[in-house]
This record gives C-alpha cells, sequence and structure tokens, in this order.
C-alpha cells in the first residue's frame, strides 16, 4: 500500500501538485497581508540589528585612512619591530591624513584601545609637512610615545577592519604588546560589574513583581467579572501613563524632601537628620522599576489563573488537602506557564530598561543600557556601544533558550 | 451490606408496600439489609417504625438550613433532610433551585446562614472541607491536569500520610473498579469524556469516604454513555455500600438511579419520596409539571367525598380525580393526569368513569408509543400516549373521540 504509486486526481494529475495549485491563490493572498508588516520588520529590526552586530565587529576608521602602514603590517608579521620602513608609511599616511582632515577620526579609532593617543595623532597629522628621513627619528623626535610597543599593537589590530577588540574592550580586557588577552584587576572592571548588576538588579525586580502581582492576580481571576474589571483598570492605569509622568513621580515621593521622607519624619518614625535616601540610587532604580514592570507580571498571570477552574482546588480540598496544600500542590502549578511568561517579559524588559535608571539611579543605580547610550551619545564610541548591546542580546537569547528547554515556549501565555 | 441484592428486587418490593400506603419513608426501606426484606412480605407495617428510628441516627441531616448569598434574598429556605447510610438521594430541580448550593454546603465550599448540618451525628458547619472526609465527583470532573491519572488517584491518599506500596495497591483497585487499569500513566487531556468521568469516579471513592457527593457529574456526556454510567455508578453504589448524594437537574437520571428524590424548586424541597410514589402521586403541581410529562386541566372541585372528587372545568366538564391537597367543594384546583393513562377506547376506560369529548389535533409516530395531541377543555397541549400494540388504532386529525381515565389517576392538587 506504501508503495504504490503516488496518489492521482480523478484526471491523472499527482495529488500533491493538484493540492498545491488549488491553494496557491489563497497563499499568495496571506503573503500578500503580511508583506507591509514584513518589510515593515525588515526595515526597522532586522536590517539595525544587522547593523549593530556588523558595527560591534567593524571599525575602519584606521585601516581606510592609513593605507601604507596597513600595507606595511600585512608584509611584516606581528612581533616585528617597527623598523624604519614603518616609520616612512606612517609619516606619509599622517601626510595623508593632514590632507584628508581625518587625523580625528584615526586617532579616535585608536584611541578606543589606548586611551591618550587621540592627541598624538592630530598632533602629528598637523605637523606632517615637515617629517624628513630618517623619519624613525624625526617622528619621535616630535613625541617620544610614537616608539610605544602598544601603540604599535594597537595599530596593527586596528590596521583590520574587523577587530574583537571591541568584545574584549565589552568584557574589560585588552590585549597587551605581545597580542595576549589581560584582563582589567578588579577594581578597575567597568563593564563586567555592570552586567552582573544588571541581572542581579533584574532578577531582584522580577523577584519583586512576581511577589507584588500573584496575589493581585489570583484576586483579579477570581472576582466577579464587574469587580475585577474595575481592579484591571487600576492594574492598567499606569500603561496609560507617560513612563516619564511615572518615573519623575518617583521622584517627588521619594526624594530627601520627598512625601515619604516626611511623613516618616513627621510620624517620628525617623528624625529630621536621618532621611533615607531612596532615590539616586540603587534602592530608587528597584522601586521605580517594580512599580513600572508590575503589569507585565500581572497580565500574563491573570490569563492564566483566569481560566483555572475553581473546582480544581476545591475538589482538591475534598479530596483532603489543607488549603495550603491545595494551592502549593494544585494551583501553583497550573500557574508556573504565567509565572515563566511574566518573569520572562519581565526581566527582558528590565535587562534592557534605560530611561528609569537614568533618572531615579544616581551613580550607584546605572545598568548596562545607560552605558551603552553614554558610549552612543557622549563618547561616540559606537563600535563599543554595539559589542555591549550585542552581549545584551546574546544573553537574553541565552535565556530564551533556558527558558524553552526549561518549560517550553508552547506554554508561554502572555495574555 | 450483603451482596449486590438486585435493585430491581428492591424496587417492586417498595410498590407493594406503598399501595398499603403504609410506608412513610422508602429511605428507610432502603436500607433494609437482605434478610429484613424477607420478612417484609410479612409486615409491610414495620415500614413506620423503621422510619422513625432512622431519623434519630440519620447519616446526613440538614436541619433547618437556610442560605443566603447576599443578605437579601434566601437560595436556600429552611431545608429539612435526613438521610440514612447507605442511600442513594437525588437532589433534583431546575437550576436555580437551590440544590447545587445544599450540596456545596454539605461539601463544606459554602457555609450555611443559619441551621445546622451532621454528618453522623456530629455538626460540622465549622468543619473545613478537608477534614469532612467527604468524596466528591465533579461536574466537569476537575481532574489535575498537571498530574497522571495514578498521580491524581495517590493525591487523597498521599495528603492521608498513606505509604507508598500502599498508595500503590490502592490505586490499582480503585482503577480496576472502573476497568480503567491499563489509563494509569495517561493524563486526563489524553482520556475521553466518559474515561474522564471514570477516573474522577475513582478518584472520589479511593480514601474509602462513607458519603459520596456527586454534582451532575453525567451532564457532558452523550446520552448512551449517560444511560451506561448511570447504571455503573448505580451498581457501585450497591456493591460500596456508600451513601450518595447526586444532584441533577435531568428527571429521567433521578428516576432510574435512586433510592429517594429530592424535588428542588425556590430553595426548597417540594418532594422528598421514591422515584415511583414521586411519578406516580406528586404532591404538588410543580412536581407533576416537573417530573415526567403531564396534562393540566384547571377547575374547581364539585363535589368531595374521602378519595374521590369531581371537578368542573372551566368550560363545563365534569371529570373524576383524586384530591390531593385541596379539601374544600368550590376550591380551585389543577387536575394532572400522565398521558399514558388517558384512554380512549371505551373498554379500557372504567365503567363509572366521567368521560370528556376530545378532538386530535396531532398524530405523532414515535417506535413504542404513539403520541397523540389533543383538545380536551378548549386547551391544545393535551396530550395521550398509547403503546404501539398489535391492532392499536392510528387516529387522525380531525377525529372527534372520547377519551377516559381511572379516577387514582387524576390528582386534584392546588394550583400554584
Amino acid at each position: 500500500m506504501t508503495d504504490a504509486a503516488p496518489l492521482t486526481t480523478a484526471d491523472g494529475r499527482p495529488l500533491k501538485a493538484s493540492l498545491a495549485s488549488a491553494q496557491a491563490r489563497s497563499r499568495r493572498r496571506a503573503f500578500l497581508l503580511v508583506l507591509p508588516l514584513l518589510l515593515f520588520i525588515l526595515v526597522t529590526f532586522v536590517v539595525p540589528i544587522g547593523q549593530m552586530l556588523f558595527r560591534s565587529v567593524h571599525n575602519d576608521a584606521f585601516s581606510a585612512n592609513m593605507p601604507n602602514l596597513v600595507a606595511w603590517f600585512a608584509e611584516n608579521p606581528a612581533g616585528t619591530d617597527p623598523d624604519e620602513a614603518a616609520f616612512a608609511a606612517l609619516a606619509a599616511d599622517l601626510l595623508l591624513a593632514r590632507e584628508n582632515r581625518t587625523a580625528g577620526q584615526i586617532g579616535t579609532r585608536v584611541n578606543y584601545d589606548l586611551s591618550g593617543s587621540r592627541s598624538l595623532f592630530t598632533s602629528g597629522a598637523r605637523s606632517a609637512n615637515r617629517y624628513e628621513a630618517p623619519f624613525r627619528e624625526a617622528l619621535l623626535d616630535k613625541d617620544e610615545d610614537w616608539g610605544d610597543p602598544q601603540l604599535w599593537q594597537v595599530m596593527r589590530s586596528a590596521s583590520s577592519a574587523y577587530t574583537g577588540s571591541f568584545y574584549l574592550a565589552a568584557v574589560d580586557a585588552t590585549r597587551d604588546e605581545t597580542g595576549a588577552i589581560t584582563w582589567a584587576a578588579e577594581n578597575r572592571q567597568i563593564y563586567i560589574d555592570l552586567f552582573v548588576r544588571t541581572l542581579l538588579l533584574s532578577a531582584l525586580i522580577t523577584f519583586l513583581t512576581f511577589l507584588l502581582g500573584y496575589p493581585i492576580a489570583h484576586l483579579l481571576a477570581t472576582l466577579p467579572l464587574r469587580y475585577s474589571n474595575l481592579l484591571m483598570i487600576f492594574v492598567l492605569l499606569p500603561f496609560w501613563t507617560s513612563l516619564l509622568v511615572r518615573t519623575t513621580s518617583w521622584i517627588v515621593l521619594l526624594q530627601q524632601q520627598g512625601v515619604v521622607n516626611s511623613t516618616l519624619v513627621a510620624t517620628g518614625i525617623i528624625d529630621d537628620g536621618n532621611r533615607l535616601s531612596m532615590i539616586y540610587n540603587q534602592a530608587g532604580t528597584i522601586i521605580a522599576m517594580t512599580h513600572i514592570l508590575l503589569p507585565f507580571m500581572v497580565l500574563p498571570l491573570y490569563s492564566v489563573m483566569r481560566p483555572i477552574p475553581p473546582s480544581y482546588v476545591r475538589a482538591a480540598r475534598s479530596l483532603g488537602a489543607s488549603s495550603w496544600k491545595a494551592f502549593r500542590a494544585v494551583y501553583f502549578p497550573l500557574t508556573v506557564p504565567g509565572i515563566a511568561a511574566g518573569g520572562l517579559l519581565v526581566f527582558i524588559l528590565a535587562v534592557g530598561y534605560y530611561i528609569t535608571p537614568a533618572l531615579v539611579g544616581g551613580a550607584s543605580g546605572q545598568l548596562i543600557s545607560n552605558l551603552i547610550a553614554y558610549h552612543m551619545t557622549t563618547s561616540l564610541n559606537w563600535s563599543l556601544a554595539a559589542a555591549l548591546a550585542s552581549i545584551l542580546l546574546g544573553l537574553v537569547l541565552l535565556l530564551y533558550w533556558l527558558y524553552d528547554r526549561l518549560i517550553g515556549i508552547d506554554n508561554l501565555k502572555l495574555g | 451490606m450483603t451482596a449486590p441484592a438486585p435493585i430491581f428486587l428492591s424496587s417492586c418490593d417498595r410498590t407493594a408496600c406503598f399501595q398499603d400506603h403504609l410506608l412513610q419513608s422508602a429511605a428507610a426501606f432502603a436500607l433494609v439489609s437482605a434478610q429484613e426484606r424477607g420478612t417484609k412480605a410479612a409486615g409491610c407495617n414495620r415500614g413506620t417504625d423503621l422510619a422513625e428510628a432512622m431519623t434519630d441516627g440519620a447519616f446526613v441531616e440538614f436541619d433547618r438550613v437556610q442560605k443566603s448569598y447576599d443578605g437579601e434574598t434566601l437560595v436556600v429556605k429552611d431545608l429539612n433532610l435526613a438521610m440514612p447510610k447507605g442511600e442513594f438521594l437525588t437532589m433534583l430541580g431546575p437550576s436555580g433551585s437551590g440544590k447545587t448550593t445544599c450540596l456545596m454546603m454539605l461539601a463544606g465550599f459554602e457555609t450555611a446562614t443559619h441551621g445546622e448540618i451532621r454528618l453522623d451525628g456530629r455538626p460540622i458547619n465549622q468543619v473545613p472541607p478537608h477534614k469532612r472526609g467527604i468524596g466528591m465527583v465533579f461536574q466537569n470532573y476537575a481532574l489535575f491536569p498537571h498530574m497522571t491519572v495514578n498521580e491524581n488517584l495517590a493525591f487523597p491518599l498521599e495528603v492521608r500520610g498513606m505509604s507508598k506500596a500502599e498508595r500503590e495497591a490502592k490505586v490499582k483497585r480503585a482503577l480496576e473498579m472502573v476497568q480503567m487499569g491499563e489509563f494509569g500513566n495517561r493524563r486526563p487531556a489524553q482520556l475521553s469524556g466518559g474515561q474522564q468521568q471514570r477516573i474522577a469516579l475513582a478518584r472520589a471513592l479511593v480514601f474509602d469516604p462513607s458519603l459520596v457527593l456527586m454534582d451532575e457529574p453525567l451532564g457532558a456526556l452523550d446520552k448512551q454513555l449517560r444511560e451506561h454510567m448511570q447504571f455503573e455508578i448505580k451498581h457501585l453504589h450497591e456493591s460500596l455500600g456508600i451513601t450518595v448524594v447526586y444532584v441533577t437537574h435531568d428527571q429521567s437520571e433521578a428516576l432510574t438511579m435512586s433510592d429517594r428524590v429530592a424535588v428542588f424548586n425556590d430553595g426548597r424541597i417540594q418532594q422528598l419520596a421514591p422515584p415511583d410514589e414521586l411519578y406516580e402521586r406528586p404532591e404538588n403541581s410543580f412536581v407533576a409539571q416537573f417530573i415526567g410529562e403531564n396534562n393540566k386541566l384547571r377547575g374547581t372541585i364539585e363535589t368531595i367525598a374521602g378519595d374521590k372528587a369531581t371537578v368542573r372545568l372551566a368550560t363545563g366538564e365534569l371529570i373524576d380525580a383524586t384530591p390531593v391537597n385541596v379539601t374544600t367543594q368550590g376550591a380551585q384546583t389543577l387536575v394532572s393526569i400522565r398521558p399514558e393513562r388517558v384512554e380512549f377506547k371505551p373498554e379500557m376506560i372504567p365503567a363509572d368513569a366521567h368521560t370528556i369529548e376530545a378532538e386530535v389535533l396531532e398524530f405523532i409516530y414515535m417506535g413504542d408509543i404513539f403520541r397523540t395531541r389533543l383538545r380536551v377543555a378548549g386547551s391544545d397541549d393535551f396530550v395521550m400516549k398509547n403503546r404501539n400494540t398489535l391492532g392499536q388504532r392510528r387516529l387522525q386529525p380531525g377525529e372527534k373521540i372520547t377519551i377516559g381515565w381511572a379516577p387514582q389517576d387524576a390528582r386534584a392538587l392546588n394550583p400554584m
């Protein structure tokens, strides 16, 4: 039976081909309907993400503007001491940079890996028309730093447009003059610390939203519809208010002269000299973000709890389980998909949160996205920002994968 | 309890007794063991004493129970009910009649606003549900979806701290009892409705409760399966000797399965009686209407003497009836007659009975019976059912016939 000739329609066409052509029209129409969204996502999401990933490993500010030196690095293997030819190439490139006014770009690129070297290039290029052979002496005469072996190591790595040095920088590592990876001293780590803090704070915030959101979601799911709708409005109200307004209202409440502190002082719980600092630090970030992200926990929980019939718990109770046992053995396991969905949602949102920590976080409440923003807007090291963002993206994807392995993505219920 | 005594035997016994009007409470009867039943033929009148004895030692007792949800209206009004151990009692009624509320109060999920509920002589109003030791089968089965069948069944044993070996043995036995032995490792979602029903039943019985509550357990099954399960539940009840309180709105289910049926309406028990009494001798017009098909004729009492009365209908005809809860001449009454007790062949109508003219409006062939709709005394929905016997005449619409019935088949009730 199974080895028989493929099935055909009444007039002898293969069944598969017939089916395909019968459905072709509706399939084409379905595709046309999603096409606008597909294009939109392509333009606004796929392309920028791709560009970001690309930028994190690609920077041609040096390699495109220093052709002679790039050629020299290509001819001489790593570890070769810079000879007269190398300095001649450098001098020629500096002259080129002076003519094209690219010394700033080049200097900035090298400066990413070796701070303080930008001015070396700008001033070096300014007087590039005065260098004469022997170039080695001429340049060293101009500035001793041109002989720094680490500078040459950095220039060698920058001579390729593709580099992993931004990723190294993003995890507080650099390459020394021999090209080996060295890690920054514990107390000088910036990014690792921030990643760890971001993950810990996000986990804490997720846990807090769960703690606060679970009972309210349960209440919403069990109340009669007219009460639960009213309560739902209160849960959703923050959604309809500007994020900025909500965050600044926390400033009003939590600052040293704010409502909470004044109330505590007025009621005599704390004295005037010991006002609590609840804002512009981690506490501020935690409080404000927990509040803002709470609906993202409540809604998935609610959507999972609503369809659980009360008869499950009743059945457990009638079978002899105390109310705690009935909750733990029957109700709670049934809400796990909601907890997981809410947890995943809140955690991922928290990991990438920017505005709230920027406004109320102070120094200790900053998250990794604040540093990404700093590199995007202030230090203009877009490649490093891209590398940091890529690591963050990787972490989130890892988390998603873990979730899929542990709970199964089919169980995700987002509302 | 001794062996699975055939239910049929007990029910015909019972009928014999009722005809003597000696037994007031059939509940007592249902409990009587096989030996006692043997002596019953000799002295049916023992039933009365037994019924009284039962009320004293009732296993489940509602004592003046009232329930209100909003403090303004009563859902259950002054409920009094006593049932002996081993009885199968059905609470039957339309939705909103308070029957499920009563069940929930018994299970402990609702608290009585007033009155006392006693289980085995002990007041249980303050006892939380998990300490009542009552098995319950829910309408939608309420099998825990995240547990396998085995885990579902082991749950009540586990919370009672039973050892693993003991649990496994009991679960196995319970599954075999409902013929689901090989389904232990499935999840509820992988079972059909009927199979889930069996598992729910097994789970409610696995910890050997002496009282089992069932809340419309067969509501979601198709007709054939439902009838099959009715029989199985009945069989389990008899072989295990458990006491069952069963809630349903399906009257045929109630009549088929129960020792006694409590008909609920408007928060009160309208009548509490064995199925045959309920069907044949409804005490008020609600019960007459709710149980089975029923013809109603409105009129006033013309004469009344003992258990015989004549009723003058609005259109002037005179009919015979048995007065039930009307006592005075000239009182308004609603006469109720079962369609299958209406006769149109002169030789089938008792000689001294009053007859009444009727016009055939519709004739429906239903296989085992013929259902004929008649116009009688100005009402268009008078129904007569005749058995499809050899030579039974099929009436034609438009035909004029004369119908009648035995006086004891027409019951004059007070109109509600």
